[in-house]
């Protein structure tokens, strides 16, 4: 039989409380505001709105859709639906809250949102479910953009663009921010879930310098 | 009912016995002695792990030399394995080959995945949708250098029984180990090891009503393996440390009442989970029951509810009480999605929104009415939010009204 290898790499990983939701994002779980209750709701609402979002989460394959209805660039009101768990409905009830609040937010304030700012304002999510708060903060900018687009302000459009990092297996710095959001910290758990840098080698370094760059960003 | 919980998680784990509590209270601070000690008080736990190994190798229907007690159902399942491969394996250099399934619990597959990592090859055999491994697939998967096969007995996500003596069989006529993780299977199945004709058979307290923290290996007389914890000696040099005597005691008496229970519980919580599953397939659209029709464990009903995500409809459930659980990739700490109901070829939706419900032997009639009542409209929420509406006809073959009828009888 083959030759047994004897060093075996196995790490143990914290995670206490993985599902533990505090009282305001449980709030705002079982009473969600701004969401569009049924086919017919976003019937009514798309007539009015001017903006629409869509975004998949990449990490758990779950959906986000979220409308809004700007009136000189100030959102009036934001509604959304979601295929996703309790800190995706959470999240998004609270950023549709936040962008509508007191007379509703300037679409350029709106874009400064964080999912961080997000989940400060739910007072914590667990670590896991942070990418959930990713998704309503994607869908909004996807709307905005919608938005900037219908009302002729195509110059300000963002294009998040994606940049090939890996040549040979074309891995963006998108699937490196992914793969962080799903958890992954060192090099080996990039590649374990996008198997960057497998063949080409030279790009390693600012992989890990893009694995920094976005732990820092959310978890920082 | 508002109040009270309504535990249908026992597949997750069970609430321990009375009875069972009761047997074990003495052996904590009075009847403490260590087995191996020279005294009276060492005599006594010795006597209790005694009576303990003889009770549990009568309902197995083995001697008592073959029982080795151990910490968990997953050390069972990892000292098997483990055990086999490095004996045969490694040291006697028979085979780097094992056979598994694809629809085993942890404790199975990322011992065999370690293993491969060690240079064992492991091949996992597919299952059709009802959970169920192919015969013929495991004959072709048969090599030369197979040393083991280890396929579990209930499934403890979807409930899916597999056919145990056949496999046996197969592995007999070619002379290849096989094991067994029996972990959900104490409550409703026969664990008479020369029925089931396999060499190792992993159980544990848990699931039975039992304590936690304990389990066993079955370990057909003759065969070696290669033990994963050494020390003093216990358990025939086999899995060394000073013996759990309160847990072993407890998980013996759990063993004999489930055992003793079998019949009564199989019909009664037969009924209740075929109303249960019935209550929910006909007032819920777009839903359908994971796992095999007939050949399924009593307690499990598991429901695929199309356009919802499990962990919304988990707590919103267990805001009124419910406890019961989900594939859905939101709830696993990988972020994937149920291997199993992937597994039996649905697609990811179909696992997020899977609702497993577990029934005991706390479960009453008056709590499958409770859920059967608020479920719809939990269910039409979580529905109202979602933006996802699934095409019913991608999922004909599992929502025709057949699928719908289950009988759920006494599994031979
Ligand atoms: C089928 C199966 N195998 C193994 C285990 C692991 O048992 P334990 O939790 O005692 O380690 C479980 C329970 O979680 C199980 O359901
Ligand atoms: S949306 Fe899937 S984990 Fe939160």
């Amino acid at each position: 039989m083959s030759e047994m290898k004897t060093h075996i790499d196995v790490k143990a990983t914290v995670d206490s409380k993985n599902w533990f939701y505090n009282d305001t994002v449980k709030e705002h779980f079982f009473t969600p505001k701004n969401f569009l209750k049924d086919e017919k709701e976003v019937e009514e609402f798309e007539k009015v709105s001017n903006g629409v979002g869509q975004v998949g989460s990449p990490a758990c394959g779950d959906m986000m859709k979220l409308w809004i209805r700007v009136e000189d660039d100030v959102i009036k009101e934001c509604k959304w639906q979601t295929f996703g768990c309790a800190s995706a409905i959470g999240s998004t009830s609270m950023l549709s809250l936040m962008v509508t609040e007191n007379e509703g937010m300037k679409v350029d304030e709106a874009l400064k949102i964080t999912p961080q700012d997000i989940v400060k304002r739910l007072e914590g999510l667990p670590a896991r479910k942070f990418h959930c708060s990713v998704l309503g903060d994607k869908a909004l900018r996807g709307a905005i953009n919608d938005y900037f687009r219908q009302s002729g302000q195509d110059d300000k459009v963002i294009v998040e663009g994606a940049k090939i990092i890996d040549k040979i297996l074309k891995i963006t710095d998108k699937d490196i921010e992914e793969a962080v959001l799903e958890g992954a910290r060192t090099l080996e758990e990039v590649q374990k879930k996008t198997k960057i840098g497998a063949q080409d080698k030279s790009c390693i370094p600012e992989v890990e310098q893009l694995i920094r760059f976005y732990t820092e960003k959310y978890f920082g | 009912m508002e109040n009270k919980t309504v535990y249908l998680d026992n597949a997750a784990t069970t609430a321990v016995d009375p009875r069972v509590v009761e047997a074990m209270i003495p052996y904590f601070n009075e009847n403490y002695g260590n087995p191996g000690s020279m005294h009276s008080l060492g005599l006594g736990g010795q006597v209790a792990l005694d009576n303990s190994r003889e009770k549990i190798s009568s309902i197995l229907n083995c001697s008592t030399e073959e029982i080795l007690f151990t910490g968990s159902g997953t050390e069972s399942c990892n000292m098997a394995i483990k055990g086999v491969a490095h004996h045969l394996g490694k040291k006697l250099k028979k085979g780097n080959h094992i056979i598994t399934q694809k629809t085993e619990h942890h404790a199975v597959l990322e011992t065999c995945e370690f293993l491969e990592k060690e240079g064992f090859e492991v091949t996992y055999l597919d299952v059709d949708r009802f959970g169920m491994v192919n015969l013929d697939d495991l004959k072709n998967a048969i090599r030369e250098e197979t040393i083991l096969v280890s396929i579990m007995y209930a499934n403890n996500e979807i409930g899916t029984i597999q056919p145990l003596e056949e496999i046996s069989d197969i592995c007999r006529e070619n002379k290849i180990l096989f094991h067994t993780d029996a972990c959900q299977a104490g409550n409703y199945l026969d664990l008479d090891v020369e029925k089931i004709g396999c060499d190792l058979l992993s159980l544990n307290g848990s699931k039975i009503y039992g304590p936690k923290g304990v389990g066993l290996l079955y370990l057909r007389k003759g065969i070696m393996i290669t033990p994963l914890i050494h020390g003093g000696g216990q358990e025939r040099r086999l899995r060394s440390g000073t013996e759990n005597i309160p847990l072993i005691v407890g998980f013996a008496k759990a063993l004999e009442i489930a055992t003793a229970e079998k019949e009564g519980e199989t019909e009664r919580i037969g009924k209740l989970s075929k109303k249960l599953t019935e209550g929910i397939l006909s007032t819920i659209p777009k839903a359908f029951l994971n796992g095999h029709p007939e050949k399924r464990i009593v307690s499990n009903v598991n429901i695929s509810i199309l356009d919802v995500e499990g962990e919304a409809v988990l707590l919103y459930l267990d805001h009124r009480g419910v406890c019961a659980s989900t594939g859905s990739a939101c709830t696993s700490k990988t972020l994937d999605p149920s291997h199993v109901i992937l597994a039996t070829g649905l697609p990811y939706e179909a696992a997020h929104g899977s609702i497993r419900f577990s029934l005991g032997r706390n479960t009453t009639n008056e709590e499958i009415d409770y859920v059967l009542e608020i479920l719809p409209e939990i269910i039409k929420n979580v529905r109202g939010i979602s933006p996802v509406n699934l095409k019913a006809e991608d999922f004909k073959e599992y929502l025709s009204e057949a699928n719908k009828k289950i009988s759920l009888g006494v599994v031979a």
